[in-house]
């Protein structure tokens, strides 16, 4: 058997938490916050999903204590960034190393313990179906779940009043202000919703790609997230096909390394940061397109009284 | 204040009062507008005429004070409180989004909500009554200054008002733009629809408004029927004391001390002009007035005069030499300086004192010495701005950002006045700036020019340019017409220029002239 379908599917898993992170990210900065801690929320939303999952065996609940526990992070930031208003950057970096110290120290003693991973989806007729059922209909809820969050933000950014109201404020919140929007509220929605997807992302993670607890597993991609999110110029579908580009390379570098190709491991594990970064640099460089789809109010506080 | 008719006064204000930590915005105003009366509020910049349409529409609240509306008194919470209520408000920085269309535009604006369908019919309907074309489907970005005032105005007539504030609407619009817009209030006033109408403009105000109130100093001075009154007597209320005024007496012209040479630039924005072919020369002991919207190009020409962004070197000449490709410091060292449109930012570092704020462009005119800043001559050059301009501040120490706009352009004027130019180039040199202020300023640059120094005057105030220019240039979609003198000229003509119209044959001619 040759090892296209296994790559594809790998690729596929591989980039599923990508696609939970960055999209969630997406809706966050479009309405003008910058959330660095993904990697802290995603963490968190790890242990939280892997502690839910083996207390109770059922990874649904693992999935709704991860969004839960990434929500709790997303709102620890929302009250200072935006109702304390301090400094976005630096309140983001400080989720980070917090979720980083806090799943260490709450999954200290879950360690090491085995999880049973999560049931593929069947599908009548199409999983049998030769090929496309392997490459299409084979994968958990959650990989299915991922496409949906797809459509359903692209489906809000650019067709739903309340999508429009969001991306006005993240252009103008203190024009937002002046017609009467409420900033505010609608911030704290936005950066909650990205908690809950950065939680689901990390549950992915310890529950599913890798069926166990290890301090610091995200191993960085919540920052391969966050830069998502700028390449693909805050455009849903670019942010997903870069997911599935990094997903690729990741898995395209290990196979390499598996046949022992004569090259350092160390550059075929670069590639994929180097590739996405590459590819997606290219595709976005259109000036006109970055300025039309950047929230302009980006990273910057606001101050509702006048 | 003359009794209601048959119905209450549509507004009514008693003795609103609104205070700031450092001033008094609003003091005890009291302000009646009738149902179809297109009622002036006037007064200078930081009269406090802002804060009171802000109250009005709910964005602040006021201390003390009432609020009558249709013989009901009212607190106003929110905007989106006095929308119900009917009123309407055209800001005069538009509150646009620029990434969305006019169609989301509108509908963000809207309580109602509707389809998109139903929405870009309704939109059609508005602008076909009012005589204001729009696109619903363009970006807001790609359209001029002019068209996106149409789409405040359509947006705030969708929802059938029965007050239309417009903060300072005409600042932006060329004179034929502000023909048509005066059309539209009137037919809006005749159907019954109250307009409260914010200006300084006197000839406006007389030409188009019922009444006016004035306000000085947060404080109402007094009301008037401006028809009835002349610019003078108006100005008088306004700011409390005679208008001198700036004459501009023959002068002999000498070399030319800066020229642009068939100029052309693409944007470096995306959302900037480029510019066409542009070619003038200022020659020495002349103002050279250059006209135009803001958008169509001036941003971009003041960078390539000032070296933010470079050209080709023969394109632009300081002093008979090629400077294209010079940058800021060196264009300065031959003689150049500069008062951007922006205070904060590129005229002055916000945070700094004034006198290091003076360092920053006067550093070779004995600042510094062997490397080091000679704090004495700098603070001595300071006081000298702040003395001769009559800034008003603490000393100079006092941080650029304490100032208000007003006290910090009459600054970085000073400044710039001060270090003995052979070329200056102002932006905007009144922008934002009070009655007396503003002829104080004009008066600086007339004063150079009769010392012989070559001014470039680039300002969006037709008025101002016709006080101050020898000649005047149109900029229009980043094309220069050929230079007019001012005898030769009129606000009409201008104005059809401001709107690109001064034909290929008029561009030739330019051409000619400066090769």
């Amino acid at each position: 058997m040759s090892p296209f379908v296994p790559m594809v599917q790998s690729t596929v898993v591989a980039a599923t938490p990508l696609i939970f992170a960055a999209l969630g990210e997406t809706i966050v900065e479009k309405s003008g916050v910058l959330n660095l801690g993904i990697e802290g929320m995603m963490l968190v939303g790890a242990i939280a999903g892997f502690a839910a999952t083996l207390a109770t065996g059922n990874a649904g609940i693992g999935f709704v204590a991860g969004a839960a526990a990434g929500t709790a992070m997303a709102l620890i930031f929302a009250v200072l960034t935006i109702s304390l208003q301090t400094n976005q950057v630096a309140t983001g970096l400080a989720l980070t190393l917090f979720g980083i110290g806090l799943s260490a120290f709450v999954g200290h003693d879950l360690a090491g313990m085995p999880l049973p991973g999560m049931e593929g989806v069947t599908f009548p007729v199409l999983t049998s179906l030769p090929l496309v059922g392997e490459l299409l209909f084979h994968y958990d809820p959650m990989v299915y779940g991922s496409i949906i969050l797809l459509i359903a933000v692209m489906w809000f950014l650019e067709r739903s009043h309340a999508g429009l109201k969001m991306r006005a404020i993240g252009e103008s919140p203190a024009v937002a202000h002046s017609i009467g929007h409420p900033v505010v509220l609608i911030r704290y929605l936005a950066v909650m919703f990205g908690g809950a997807t950065s939680g689901i992302a990390g549950a992915y993670l310890s529950e599913v790609q890798t069926p166990m607890w290890a301090e610091g597993m995200s191993a960085g991609k919540g920052w391969i997230a966050l830069a998502l999110v700028v390449f693909g110029t805050w455009r849903p579908g670019r942010v997903v096909l870069g997911a599935y580009l990094f997903g690729g390379v990741t898995v395209l570098q290990l196979f390499a390394q598996g046949i022992g190709l004569n090259v350092p491991a160390e550059f075929l594990s670069m590639l994929p940061y180097a590739a996405t970064v590459v590819v997606l640099v290219i595709i976005c460089r259109d000036p006109k397109t970055i300025l039309l789809n950047q929230p302009a109010s980006l990273g910057r506080s606001f101050y509702p009284g006048t | 204040m003359s009794e209601p008719i048959e119905s209450p006064p549509r507004l009514v204000l008693t003795g609103i009062t609104k205070r700031y930590p450092s001033v008094v915005a609003n003091e005890s105003v009291d302000l009646t507008v009738r149902r179809g009366e297109i009622h002036a509020l006037m007064g200078e910049n930081g009269a406090g005429k802002s804060t009171l349409m802000k109250i009005v529409y709910g964005v602040v609240r006021p201390d003390a004070g009432y609020i009558r509306w249709e013989g009901r008194y009212e607190t106003i919470a929110s905007p989106a409180q006095a929308r119900r209520m009917g009123i309407g408000m055209v800001f005069q920085h538009f509150s646009l989004f620029e990434t969305l269309t006019v169609a989301q535009n509108i509908a963000l604006a809207l309580d109602t909500r509707m389809s998109n369908a139903v929405l870009a019919t309704r939109i059609s309907e508005v602008s076909e009554r009012y005589g204001l074309p729009i696109d619903p489907h363009r970006l807001v970005h790609s359209m001029s200054v002019g068209e996106r005032q149409r789409v405040e105005i359509v947006r705030c007539l969708l929802q059938e008002p029965k007050l239309l504030i417009m903060d300072e609407p005409t600042s932006v619009l060329t004179p034929q733009a502000v023909r048509v817009l005066f059309h539209t209030l009137r037919n809006l006033a005749a159907e019954g629809c109250s307009i409260l109408y914010i200006s300084h403009k006197l000839d406006e105000i007389r030409e188009l408004c019922d009444r006016a109130t004035v306000l000085r100093g947060g404080k109402v001075s007094g009301t008037a029927i401006p028809r009835e009154e002349t610019n003078d007597s108006l100005a008088r209320l306004m700011i409390g004391s005679e208008l001198a005024e700036c004459r501009l007496e023959p002068n002999k012209t000498g070399e030319v001390m800066l020229a642009v040479r068939e100029l052309t630039q693409a944007a470096a924005d995306p959302f900037g002009t480029s510019l066409a072919d542009v070619c003038l020369d200022v020659r020495a002991g002349e103002i050279l007035g250059i006209a135009g919207v803001s958008g169509n190009g001036q941003k971009e020409l003041l960078a390539a005069l000032s070296g933010e962004t470079l050209t080709a070197a023969g394109s632009i000449e300081l002093g008979g030499r090629p400077a294209g490709q010079l940058n800021p410091a060196a264009r300065r060292a031959l003689g150049l300086t500069f008062v951007p449109e922006e205070r904060m930012g590129r005229g002055a570092v916000p945070p700094m004192s004034l006198a290091s704020n003076a360092l920053l462009t006067g550093a070779r005119n004995g600042m510094v010495r062997n490397g080091l800043v000679r704090t004495d001559s700098m603070r001595e050059f300071a006081r000298d701005v702040i003395a001769r301009f009559n800034v008003k501040c603490g000393d100079e120490r006092s941080v650029a950002s304490s100032l208000s706009g007003g006290n910090l352009q009459k600054y970085i004027v000073g400044r710039e006045t001060l270090l003995k130019p052979k070329v200056m180039i102002v932006a905007q040199p009144t922008w934002g700036v009070d009655v007396g202020a503003a002829q104080l300023i004009r008066q600086a640059l007339i004063d150079l020019r009769d010392q012989g120094v070559a001014l470039l005057v680039v300002s969006e105030e037709l008025d101002e340019l016709f006080i101050v220019s020898d000649r005047l240039c149109v900029l229009a979609r980043g094309r220069l017409s050929p230079p007019v003198r001012l005898a030769d000229t009129s606000v009409e003509q201008i104005g059809l220029w401001m709107s690109g119209q001064f034909g290929a044959q008029a561009g030739e001619e330019a051409t000619h002239a400066a090769a």
